[in-house]
């Protein structure tokens, strides 16, 4: 033992860390700093040095929990390592099944929300009625208020779940639209030349 | 014509086929009002009722309800409408391309989700709602004990009495017509309703009815009615007329 034994921790940064791995041990979603700050009564700065030695104290190949950035917020998940024996105990019900369709629904909302059912609708070209019941049922979207006038759709648009199940820190986090294929330009010169083709 | 011939009877309209037509046309009918299905089932009917195909008919008829069915809808959606009619080819090439690339940009997005779920199917989570509720602070505006009293005196104040004066029916008791029509019998062994009840106020002779129906009840009567809405018949029990009998006198009353 070369280290002097102490019965209190003399280091008050890692008595707020104990308190924040408390808070997130009993949260069952992603708690943003503003909130750990609130619950630990400290300010935001400490919690994010605090939240600096948890993440380096429970990463992966170091502790069967890590904690990660998620959906806004900080979270405790079980390491990669054990997946397989977590998967034995419980099962990641929400993304099984998830069809072709759901998937380009769940993109359309994550990318172009709040949007209504009928947008949906008219970009995939197809009634959505079903695959958003689905998406919903799941958590993975919610609504988010109704399109404006009398009788307005109800728009929608992805949940903090969505952000979880698809481990991305934020919404921020999906790839720019831009950088997606659209080929504007390409599709129309196509369709220009088989026009002419026809006419010709 | 059969075309010309079907008349109409619906919420929004009521007359011939060619009228509402022009009504439409002219703009003085809103198609969204006008009940395209309820057109077509009268339509059938007067072609079932006629009992022979005539094409012709059946032909304008198509043509007419679809025209009536598109301006229908064109009035329904008046956005829609705008976006793709009156467009140039150069214009309407350049929107279809637009619309293929935002559903081809959403196909890739999907597909980067597909792979991204792939990729995070090992995080094992928690989920669930929150075992424990969120603690909320509830502010309060300051209070004084002066709003109470205000609050509590308003509630204290007797609410205003309603007048049911309208509402009160007055119509002698059903006991008044058991005694008059005992009384009748005692003279005679059979009386006529209606005749007894003439120029009684409606509620006055519903209530006679009662009295008809407890005599009834209690054995005291025997009741014919030759038909549905015919004259009443009343006899002191045992001293009924057959229903054959109550025939011909209605018949001759009719005839009469």
């Amino acid at each position: 033992m070369d280290r002097p034994l102490r019965l209190i921790s003399a280091n008050p940064l890692d008595q707020l860390a104990r308190t924040l791995e408390a808070l997130l041990v009993v949260a069952s979603q992603p708690l943003p700093v503003e909130e750990l700050a609130r619950a630990a009564d400290d300010d935001a700065e400490r919690i994010e040095t605090a939240l600096g030695l948890l993440s380096e104290r429970y990463r992966e190949g170091r502790s069967g929990i890590v904690l990660e950035k998620v959906a806004g917020g900080y979270a405790f998940r079980a390491a990669r390592e054990a997946a397989e024996a977590c998967s034995r105990l419980v099962e990641r019900p929400l993304e099984r099944g998830l069809s072709q369709a759901a998937l380009e629904t769940l993109a359309i909302v994550a990318y172009l929300g709040p949007v209504s059912r009928p947008e949906i609708a008219r970009i995939r070209g197809v009634a959505a009625d079903s695959t958003v019941a689905s998406l919903l049922e799941r958590g993975l979207i919610g609504e988010a208020g109704r399109e404006s006038g009398p009788g307005g759709a109800a728009r929608y648009r992805t949940t903090p779940l969505f952000e979880r199940v698809f481990g991305l820190e934020s919404a921020a986090a999906l790839p720019r639209l831009d950088d997606l294929g659209g080929g504007e330009a390409e599709i129309k010169d196509r369709l220009v030349s088989i026009a002419e083709r026809r006419a010709g | 014509m059969l075309l010309r011939e079907l008349e109409l009877d619906l919420d929004a309209f009521e007359g011939p086929f060619d009228l509402l037509l022009t009504l439409v046309l002219r703009e003085e009918l809103e198609p969204a009002d006008v009940d395209i299905a309820a057109i077509v089932v009268a339509f059938v009917e007067r072609l079932a009722a006629r009992d022979e195909l005539d094409l012709e008919a059946c032909g304008e008829f198509l043509v007419l309800i679809s025209a009536l069915l598109e301006l229908k809808a064109r009035a329904l959606f008046p956005d829609e409408e705008a976006e793709l009619a009156d467009l140039e080819p150069e214009e309407a090439a350049e929107e279809l391309a637009r619309r293929l690339a935002e559903y081809r940009r959403m196909k890739e997005a999907a597909a980067w989700l597909a792979e991204r779920l792939a990729g995070e199917g090992d995080r094992f989570f928690r989920l669930g709602p929150a075992p424990l509720g969120p603690r909320s602070e509830r502010r309060l505006a300051p209070q004084k004990a002066e709003f109470l009293a205000e609050a509590l005196r308003a509630l204290a104040v007797p609410p205003p009495q309603v007048s049911i004066a309208h509402m009160a029916l007055r119509f002698p008791p059903v006991s008044q017509f058991l005694e008059r029509f005992r009384a009748v019998l005692r003279r005679r062994s059979r009386f006529d309703f209606d005749a007894e009840v003439e120029g009684l106020s409606r509620v006055e002779q519903a209530v006679a009815f009662l009295a008809l129906l407890e005599l009834c009840k209690q054995g005291e009567i025997a009741l014919a009615q030759a038909s549905p809405f015919a004259p009443i018949r009343v006899a002191r029990a045992g001293q009924e007329t057959t229903v054959e009998e109550e025939r011909t006198t209605a018949w001759t009353a009719r005839s009469a």
